[in-house]
């Protein structure tokens, strides 16, 4: 071995034992402690449980008479209603905006860059869904979530769109196609690769969010799972053990995601993040 | 032909209605209610007096201190590491694939949960932070508990879930820098430190720019997170515009909670925006 490849094989060592402890140790830890009994979970530490308690999955799930179950069913519902507007809003427009010059094309291609980057107006929004009458429904969430995830949606199919060339959608127009003939048949299905990326981000985005869901949709049948998973942190404030295994039941879904697409994922936060 | 004529506009209808009836109606309107003493039922103008109760009551300016501390600090120090890791992770290693996604996973899992996860390694008795420090012989820390430092707790946990994602960005920067530079490099005898110097750190500064931008925004608007760990507390001292606007909202100052919401809105026109103008412009002067 030279004096080169004992040095690379350090380096992979030390990487290996580096990402061991900062990045995964922290998911052993959530792990091991759902496996224990309260009293060794309590302890907060890093041993193996001495029995193996999957009983405390069976508690979480039970708890709050099958909260957890109705907050999958909302957190579904939302995920797959706002990504499928997403899809259909954000292709047509990200496509008409790479290609068309003009007032309204450039004017939501502003809009989008505001976007990007402005939070949102947390109490006009709920004025405005009392308003409309529409507060604390599941419509409005779906809607709110398509609101602040289109922008995003619009960049990646835009990028995406300026690929394709030109000529197949002149050659479509000329046997008369119409437009929307144009987009359905010919452009929308070589989309394809950034509708997948547009899936799997905006329904990790989604699923994940928090901060939306506390605002617009509060209530006990509204519950979506960060927010049951909220609440558990003051009705199990000292029972770790069931807290742990919460967040297991709640990351084992992105656990699996990242299993199957790991690629496409890393590619799709890629092209995501460099502007534009 | 008309090449416009292929595309209608119609095909922005959807996107424009949403976004304009859910995102931008609320925007506009924030502007005037955050002028007010507003119930939804009556709203009573008030000039800036909001405003200037922000910047004076020292329970709500902490709030804008701190947004501009987490947020500096969390892209400064995510942009650095990112850096240095993405350096590492395109080199020679054969375990690079392994742990990049390591490193990627935390991405995906809900701050909620991460929030929980490290507050309890950051418990001032039972916890791993403290245990290690003691058993080396330090005296433990009150990562969550004490006022001067449970900001910079939270910080560095952003940094830990933030990293990967900034990591992400720069392998990309770095992986689409032409090999043959290098190369070039190598002939003319430059050491590792001079090829990181003049080739890898201006080659990739797209990546970087990305990095600083997303990581200054979602600092600003961060929530989740402290809300989770800290709450705000203990006190105020780790309240940020995000948990004084959920905070007001919740004890019925809905004119104060928007007029922190325009803050944050103000903050990012006039810091994040120059930023990327600025950034971007340097960008330019180097391609």
């Amino acid at each position: 071995m030279t004096q080169r490849e004992k040095k690379i094989l350090l380096a992979d060592i030390i990487g290996c034992i580096f990402a061991f402890f900062i990045f995964i140790c922290p998911f052993l830890f959530m792990l091991l402690n759902s496996l224990k009994d309260r009293k060794g979970a309590a302890k907060l530490n890093f041993s193996l449980p001495s029995s193996l308690h999957f009983e405390n999955f069976i508690e979480v799930i039970q708890n709050n008479n099958y909260q957890i179950l109705l907050a999958f069913k909302n957190s579904a519902i939302l995920t797959i209603g706002s990504v499928v507007l997403l899809i259909i809003a954000g292709s047509m427009a990200g496509y008409v905006i790479q290609r068309k010059k003009g007032k309204l094309a450039n004017a939501t291609s502003i809009l989008v860059m505001i976007g990007l980057m402005l939070p949102p107006s947390v109490i006009p929004t709920i004025w405005l869904l009392k308003f409309l009458n529409i507060y604390k429904s599941m419509f409005s969430m779906i809607m709110i979530e398509t609101a602040l995830n289109i922008p995003f949606t619009i960049m990646l199919y835009r990028g995406f769109a300026g690929t394709i060339p030109i000529e197949l959608e002149e050659a479509a127009y000329v046997d008369g196609c119409t437009p929307k003939q144009i987009f359905m048949k010919i452009i929308f299905p070589l989309l394809k690769p950034v509708t997948a990326t547009v899936v799997i981000l905006n329904a990790v985005t989604i699923f994940n969010d928090f901060t939306n869901p506390l605002y617009f949709l509060p209530g006990y049948k509204n519950t979506t799972i960060q927010l049951t998973l909220y609440n558990y942190m003051s009705t199990f404030q000292n029972s770790y053990h069931l807290l742990f295994a919460n967040i297991i039941i709640i990351v084992l879904p992105m656990f699996i995601l990242f299993l199957f697409f790991n690629k496409r994922i890393v590619a799709g936060m890629v092209a995501g993040s460099v502007k534009g | 032909m008309n090449k416009n004529k292929l595309y209608s506009n119609g095909f922005l209808i959807p996107a424009l209605i949403v976004f304009g009836v859910f995102f931008l109606i609320p925007t506009i309107i924030s502007f005037y209610y955050s002028m007010t003493v507003w119930t939804f039922d009556s709203a009573k103008f008030n000039g800036i007096d909001n405003y200037i109760m922000f910047l004076t009551d020292p329970s709500l300016s902490i709030g804008i201190k701190n947004t501009l501390i987490y947020s500096i600090l969390t892209s400064g120090f995510k942009v650095i590491l990112a850096f240095l890791l993405a350096v590492f992770l395109t080199g020679k290693i054969k375990t690079k694939n392994i742990i990049r996604s390591a490193v990627f996973f935390p991405n995906l899992v809900s701050t909620i949960a991460v929030g929980i996860t490290f507050t309890s390694f950051m418990h001032p008795t039972k916890g791993l932070f403290n245990n290690i420090l003691e058993s080396i012989g330090l005296s433990g820390i009150n990562w969550l508990g004490a006022g001067n430092i449970a900001l910079y707790s939270v910080v560095l946990v952003d940094i830990w879930k933030g990293l990967s994602i900034a990591t992400i960005i720069y392998i990309a920067g770095i992986q689409a820098i032409d090999r043959s530079y290098y190369e070039a490099a190598e002939i003319d005898g430059a050491s590792k430190l001079q090829k990181l110097k003049y080739i890898t750190i201006p080659l990739s500064v797209s990546a970087r720019n990305s990095v600083i931008i997303l990581s200054f925004i979602g600092g600003i608007r961060s929530f989740d997170l402290i809300w989770s760990m800290t709450g705000g507390g203990p006190g105020f001292a780790t309240d940020t515009l995000a948990s004084i606007i959920y905070k007001q909202y919740v004890a019925g100052y809905y004119g104060l909670s928007t007029a922190g919401n325009v803050i944050m809105l103000i903050l990012i026109v006039f810091l994040a925006l120059p930023l990327q103008k600025y950034l971007y412009r340097k960008e330019e002067a180097i391609q």
